[in-house]
C-alpha cells in the first residue's frame, strides 16, 4: 500500500494532466479554430442587409419616362437564425403554404445569413401583423425592395423588355455570381442589354442584433448607387399610336431615323405586359404566354421572317438600273401575265397594265415588269444587290437573336436543294415571293439606307448613339433618286397602291407588298385568316428629305395598301409631330435628364 | 477552541487566500462585462451583489480560520443532521428554480442548501473515515456508505441536482481510496460498483428530467438539437473559440451581452472570460486554478492528522471536479450539467460556501505544526 503522501502526489499528477487536457482543448478552439469561431460570432451579431439599388430609369427619345421604380415590402427569413420547427406557425402568420416555405429554405443560398425572400409585395396591414408577431420567430425580417413598373404596359415591351429572376443556368454563370438569388435582373430587351449600367450598385447595411433578433444599432451603412438612366431612341407616342392601329392583328413595325440608324419605334404584335414578370411570373401565367398560338413572346420585328412580296421590287429595280439592264425609259408591256414554258406567271392586275416604264411599274406594282427585269438580271445579280442592301444577313441590332432572312442564288439552291436554278424561280424572287425571306427590321434598315443616300447603318437603341455602319450600299445617287421619286408616286399619284397612306401633313414615299401565303384561286374572297396574305408597307417621309424610314408588316393582313399603309401613315405623322415639338437640341435635353449617353455600351448576348 | 497564536499568524496561508480573492475579483469583473447593457439602460446589479458576497465571504473565511479545524470534527454530526434536514426541507417546500428544487427561502434570503451541504458532507465523511484505524473493512465501508453517502445522494437525485449528487459519490470514492482499503475490500468495492452501475445508471436516467436527458443526448450529438441545448453547447464553443490568442478585449465580448450565450454570468462565465481575454488570459486563469488545487493537495499532504488530510483532500477534489466539469462543458468536452465555476460564477450561496471551504483549507494548512 502506498503512503499517504505518494497517493496525493499521484492525484496531483492526474490534476495536472486534466489541466493540460483543458489547455489543449482551449488551444484547439482558440488558436487552431479561432478564426472560424470568430466568423461565427460575427455572423451571430451582425446582420448584413443589402439595400437594393434603384434601377436606372428608361426614357424615350423625348424624355418621357417609360418605367418607374416603386418600393414594396417583403417578408424574408435568415435561414441561419430561423428555427425550422416553426415553419408551420410561420406559414399561418405570413399566409403562405408551409411547403413553399420549406422549398425556399431548402434552396441553396449564398450563406445561412443572407435573407431569403418568402413573400413579396405585402400590403401594409399584413406588414403590421407580421411585425407584431416577429418576436416569435427569430430570423424573420421585413425588408423593402424596389420593383419595376412599366408605365406603358404592353406598349413597346419587345423593345424595353422586362426583369426576371436569375434562371438556373444564369445562377451557375460566374458573370452573375454577385447577384443575390432573389434579385431581379434584365432578362429581355433593353433591360437585358443594358442591365449592367441600369443595375446600379446595391448598398449594404450592417446592423448589430442580439440573440432575439432585435436590432440594436447600425454599425455601417453604405448607400446604394442608383443605376444609370438611359434615353432610348424610341418615341413612345409613335409606338403607342401605331400599336393601337394594329388592333388585334399580329405583325411588326420598325421605324428608323435614316441619318443615325436610331430605332424610333419597334413593334411586335401581339405583345405582352412586362409587369407580369417584375414580381415573378407564376408558372401558370408563363405557360399561357408560351402556349399562346399567336406567340406574344416572339419578336416578329427581328425574330420572324416572311416573304417581302412587292416591297422587294425596290431591290429588283435598283439592281436593274445599276446593272443597266433597264433605264427609267425602258417599257414593258403587261398583258396581265406571262407564260414561261407550261407555267403562267400572272400580274396581280388580271387585266394587265399595258406598256409601263419603271416609274409606273413601281407605282402600280406591276409584276410583269419585274419578271422581265428579273429575267434580264438573273438571280445572282438580284442576290448581289439584295445582299448589298442588307438582306439575307443580320442587321446587327443587339436586342436579341435575329433571323437572317434568305436571299437565294444559284449556288444556294445547288447546295441546299441539290437542284439547278429555274428561270421561273427568278420570276418569283423578282417580285419578292418564292425563297426570298426578310425580317421587318431588315426592310426598315433597307429603306433607311435608301433614304439617307446609301449608308447602311446598324440599328441603334440609344438616342444620340454614335452611328455604326455596315458600309455604303454603293448605289448611284441618280438611281436612288429615281427610286425615291417612284416610291413617292406609289403614295401620292393616281393609281398608286399606297394611296391609303397619303398624308396632309407630309409627303410620304413607300411601297406596298402583299406576300402570298397560299396560291389564291379566283373568287375566293373570304379566306380564313391563317391563309390570308401578309401585308407589307415600307416607307419614308418626308419624301424630299426623309426623317423617318419604316417597315410595317401585318401578318395575314391582306393587301399591303389596305392593311399596312395606314399604320405607317399614323406612325409617320406621330413621329413628325413629336419631333417638331421636341426639336433635336440633344445636348440641352441630355443635361436635363442627367444622361451620359456615351457610357452605354451594349453588352453582348 | 479559538486558537490564534503567533504560529498561526506566521504560518497563515496568505497565498491561498490571495489567489482565491484574485480569482473572485476576476469573476466580478467578468460578470460586470457579461451583464452590461447593450443600449442605454441600467447595469444589472449582479456584480455588486457578487462583490458584497465576496466581502461577506472573506469575513466568514477569516472567522473559520480563527478556529482550529479539529473543532469541526466535534460538531460534524449535528451539522450533518441539520444539512440533511435542510435538504428534506428543500424537497418539501423548496421553490422552483431553474426547473429544479434547489432553493430555500429564509425571509428575504433564498439560498441553495446543497451548496453548504457539500462542505458538511466532506467534513462528516472525513471525520467518520479518520476515526477508523488502518485500512477500511467491509463493515465500515458499508456503514459509511449507507449512513452518510446514500441519504443525501437520494435526496439530491430527487431534487433533482444531478451535479451535486455525482460529486458526493465521486468524493466518497476518492476519500475511501485515499483512506485505504484492504485488497479484498477494494476488489469487493469495485465489483459491487460495476454490478450496481447499470442499475444506478437506470435509476439515474429515469430520475432525470427531460431537460437533463437532453443535455446528455446533446453532448453526445450536438447537431441533433441546434436550437435547444445543442445551441447552448455550440454557442459556448463559439464564445470561447472566438477569443483567439489575445481575446476581443475587456468589455468587447459580444456573445454574452447579446444573449447568444445563455447562463453567461453563471455557469458559462469561463466562456465569456475566454472570449474577452483570449488564450493567454485563459491560460493564466487556469494556471491560478491549478496552483490553488496543487496547494490544496499539498495542504492535504502536510496536514497534521488524518482528519485534516481527508478534509483537505475532499475539499480540493470537490473544487477540482467543479472546475474540470465546468470548463469541460464550456469547451464542449463534458456534458452540460448545471455546475458553476468555483469563485467566478455568479451566485452568493456558492461563493460563500466555497470561501468557507477555503477557510477550512487555510485553517488546516496554518495549523499543520500543531501537536495535540
Amino acid at each position: 500500500m502506498k503512503s499517504e503522501s505518494e497517493k496525493i502526489i499521484i492525484i496531483s499528477y492526474v490534476v495536472i494532466a486534466v489541466f493540460l487536457l483543458l489547455i489543449m482543448r482551449l488551444w484547439q478552439l482558440q488558436i487552431l479554430e479561432g478564426s472560424k469561431y470568430k466568423k461565427l460570432s460575427e455572423a451571430n451579431r451582425l446582420r448584413i442587409m443589402a439595400i437594393p439599388a434603384p434601377r436606372g430609369i428608361i426614357f424615350d427619345r423625348n424624355g418621357i419616362p417609360l418605367v418607374k421604380n416603386s418600393s414594396y415590402y417583403c417578408a424574408s427569413i435568415i435561414p441561419g437564425e430561423f428555427d425550422n420547427g416553426k415553419v408551420e406557425t410561420l406559414a399561418k402568420v405570413i399566409k403562405m403554404p408551409a411547403e413553399e416555405i420549406f422549398d425556399k429554405l431548402h434552396k441553396k443560398s449564398l450563406s445561412p445569413f443572407v435573407p431569403i425572400k418568402l413573400k413579396q409585395g405585402l400590403p401594409f396591414q399584413e406588414v403590421a401583423y407580421i411585425e407584431s408577431r416577429k418576436s416569435d420567430f427569430s430570423g424573420l425580417i421585413i425588408e423593402t425592395d424596389i420593383s419595376r413598373a412599366y408605365i406603358y404596359g404592353d406598349t413597346g415591351s419587345h423593345f424595353i423588355g422586362y426583369l426576371g429572376k436569375l434562371s438556373p443556368s444564369q445562377s451557375k454563370d460566374p458573370a452573375f455570381e454577385d447577384i443575390p438569388p432573389d434579385a431581379f435582373i434584365g432578362q429581355w430587351g433593353v433591360e437585358k442589354l443594358f442591365d449592367k449600367s441600369l443595375r446600379g450598385v446595391p448598398g449594404k447595411r450592417i446592423i448589430e442584433v442580439d440573440a432575439l433578433g432585435r436590432e440594436l444599432r447600425m454599425l455601417q451603412e453604405k448607400p446604394p448607387i442608383k443605376g444609370e438612366d438611359i434615353q432610348l431612341s424610341i418615341d413612345i407616342n409613335l409606338q403607342k399610336k401605331a400599336e393601337k392601329a394594329f388592333g388585334d392583328r399580329a405583325g411588326a413595325l420598325v421605324a428608323i431615323k435614316p441619318e443615325t440608324g436610331e430605332i424610333l419605334g419597334l413593334i411586335s404584335k401581339p405583345s405582352f405586359d412586362p409587369n407580369l414578370f417584375t414580381r415573378g411570373i407564376s408558372s401558370h401565367e408563363w405557360e399561357s404566354l408560351i402556349k399562346d398560338k399567336k406567340n406574344p413572346m416572339l419578336n416578329r420585328a427581328l425574330q420572324s421572317q416572311y416573304p417581302p412580296g412587292s416591297t422587294f421590287k425596290i431591290v429588283t429595280a435598283i439592281a436593274g438600273l445599276e446593272e443597266g439592264v433597264i433605264t427609267p425609259e425602258t417599257k414593258v408591256y403587261c398583258r396581265g401575265g406571262i407564260s414561261y414554258g407550261i407555267w403562267q406567271f400572272g400580274c396581280w392586275r388580271k387585266g394587265g397594265h399595258g406598256a409601263v416604264s419603271l416609274h409606273r411599274a413601281l407605282v402600280e406594282s406591276c409584276d410583269v415588269y419585274f419578271y422581265e427585269v428579273g429575267k434580264r438580271l438573273g438571280i445572282d445579280k438580284i442576290y448581289e444587290y439584295a445582299t448589298r442592301l442588307g438582306l439575307g444577313k443580320e442587321t446587327g441590332i443587339k436586342l436579341g437573336k435575329e433571323r437572317q432572312g434568305l436571299v437565294p442564288n444559284t449556288k444556294w439552291k445547288q447546295e441546299n436543294k441539290k437542284l439547278p436554278w429555274f428561270l421561273g424561280e427568278t420570276f418569283n424572287c423578282a417580285i419578292g415571293q418564292g425563297y426570298v425571306a426578310v425580317t421587318p427590321l431588315q426592310m426598315a434598315v433597307l429603306m433607311s439606307a435608301i433614304s439617307n443616300g446609301g449608308n447602311l447603318l446598324m440599328p441603334a437603341l440609344i438616342k444620340d448613339y454614335k452611328p455604326e455602319s455596315h458600309g455604303n450600299i454603293r448605289i448611284r445617287r441618280e438611281t436612288l433618286e429615281i427610286i425615291k421619286k417612284a416610291l413617292s408616286g406609289v403614295v401620292n399619284e393616281p393609281g398608286g397602291t399606297g394611296w391609303s397612306s397619303q398624308s396632309h401633313m407630309t409627303k410620304i414615299g413607300g411601297k406596298t407588298g402583299t406576300a402570298q401565303v397560299v396560291q389564291q384561286k379566283d373568287g375566293t374572297r373570304y379566306l380564313p385568316e391563317r391563309f390570308r396574305d401578309h401585308a407589307w408597307f415600307v416607307a419614308f417621309a418626308p419624301a424630299e428629305k426623309p426623317e423617318i424610314a419604316l417597315a410595317v408588316f401585318v401578318e395575314h393582313g391582306g393587301h399591303g395598301g389596305g392593311a399596312a399603309a395606314p399604320i405607317a401613315k399614323i406612325a409617320i405623322e406621330e413621329y413628325l409631330i413629336n419631333s417638331k415639338l421636341n426639336p433635336e437640341s440633344s445636348s440641352g435635353q441630355d443635361s436635363k435628364l442627367g444622361i451620359q449617353n456615351v457610357t452605354h455600351r451594349p453588352q453582348d448576348d | 477552541m479559538l486558537r490564534i497564536d503567533r504560529r498561526t499568524i506566521e504560518s497563515f496561508d496568505w497565498v491561498t487566500l490571495l489567489i482565491v480573492i484574485v480569482i473572485a475579483v476576476i469573476g466580478i469583473v467578468t460578470i460586470f462585462s457579461a451583464t452590461r447593457p447593450l443600449t442605454e439602460g441600467e447595469h444589472s446589479p449582479f456584480y455588486i451583489k457578487q462583490a458584497t458576497w465576496l466581502i461577506l465571504g472573506v469575513i466568514a473565511l477569516l472567522f473559520i480560520v480563527s478556529f482550529d479545524y479539529v473543532w469541526l470534527s466535534r460538531f460534524c454530526l449535528p451539522l450533518y443532521i441539520l444539512g440533511i434536514l435542510t435538504l428534506i426541507a428543500v424537497y418539501i417546500a423548496g421553490k422552483i428554480g431553474m426547473g429544479a428544487q434547489r432553493w430555500l427561502s429564509l425571509g428575504p434570503l433564498s439560498f441553495q442548501p446543497s451548496e453548504f451541504f457539500k462542505l458538511i458532507y466532506i467534513i462528516m465523511l472525513s471525520q467518520q473515515l479518520s476515526i477508523i484505524n488502518g485500512p477500511l473493512r467491509t463493515t465500515s465501508l458499508f456503514r459509511v456508505f449507507f449512513l452518510i453517502v446514500l441519504p443525501p445522494f437520494v435526496l439530491l437525485i430527487k431534487q433533482p441536482n444531478l451535479g451535486t449528487a455525482l460529486i458526493i459519490m465521486i468524493i466518497f470514492a476518492s476519500l475511501i481510496l485515499a483512506k485505504g482499503l484492504y485488497k479484498k475490500v477494494a476488489i469487493l468495492f469495485v465489483i459491487i460498483s460495476l454490478i450496481s452501475l447499470p442499475f444506478l445508471g437506470n435509476i439515474f436516467w429515469e430520475g432525470l428530467r427531460d431537460y437533463q436527458k437532453n443535455r446528455i443526448v446533446a453532448f453526445i450529438e450536438p447537431k441533433a438539437d441546434p436550437s435547444g441545448i445543442g445551441y447552448h453547447i455550440n454557442q459556448s464553443r463559439i464564445t470561447a473559440g472566438s477569443g483567439g490568442l489575445i481575446g476581443k478585449g475587456y468589455m468587447n465580448g459580444t456573445q454574452g451581452p447579446f444573449r447568444f450565450l445563455p447562463e453567461k454570468h453563471t455557469d458559462f462565465i469561463f466562456a465569456v472570460f475566454a472570449e474577452e481575454w483570449g488564450f493567454l488570459g485563459s491560460f493564466i486563469l487556469l494556471f491560478l486554478y491549478l496552483f490553488l488545487i496543487l496547494r490544496g493537495l499539498d495542504t492535504a499532504r502536510k496536514a497534521r492528522d488524518d482528519f485534516g488530510r481527508l478534509l483537505a483532500l475532499g475539499i480540493t477534489l470537490m473544487f477540482s471536479i467543479y472546475l474540470f466539469v465546468n470548463i469541460g462543458m464550456t469547451l464542449g468536452i463534458a456534458p452540460v450539467v448545471g455546475i458553476p465555476l468555483p469563485f467566478m460564477s455568479y451566485g452568493g450561496t456558492a461563493l460563500l460556501s466555497n470561501l468557507l471551504s477555503i477557510g477550512v483549507l487555510i485553517s488546516i494548512r496554518s495549523r499543520r505544526f500543531y501537536l495535540f
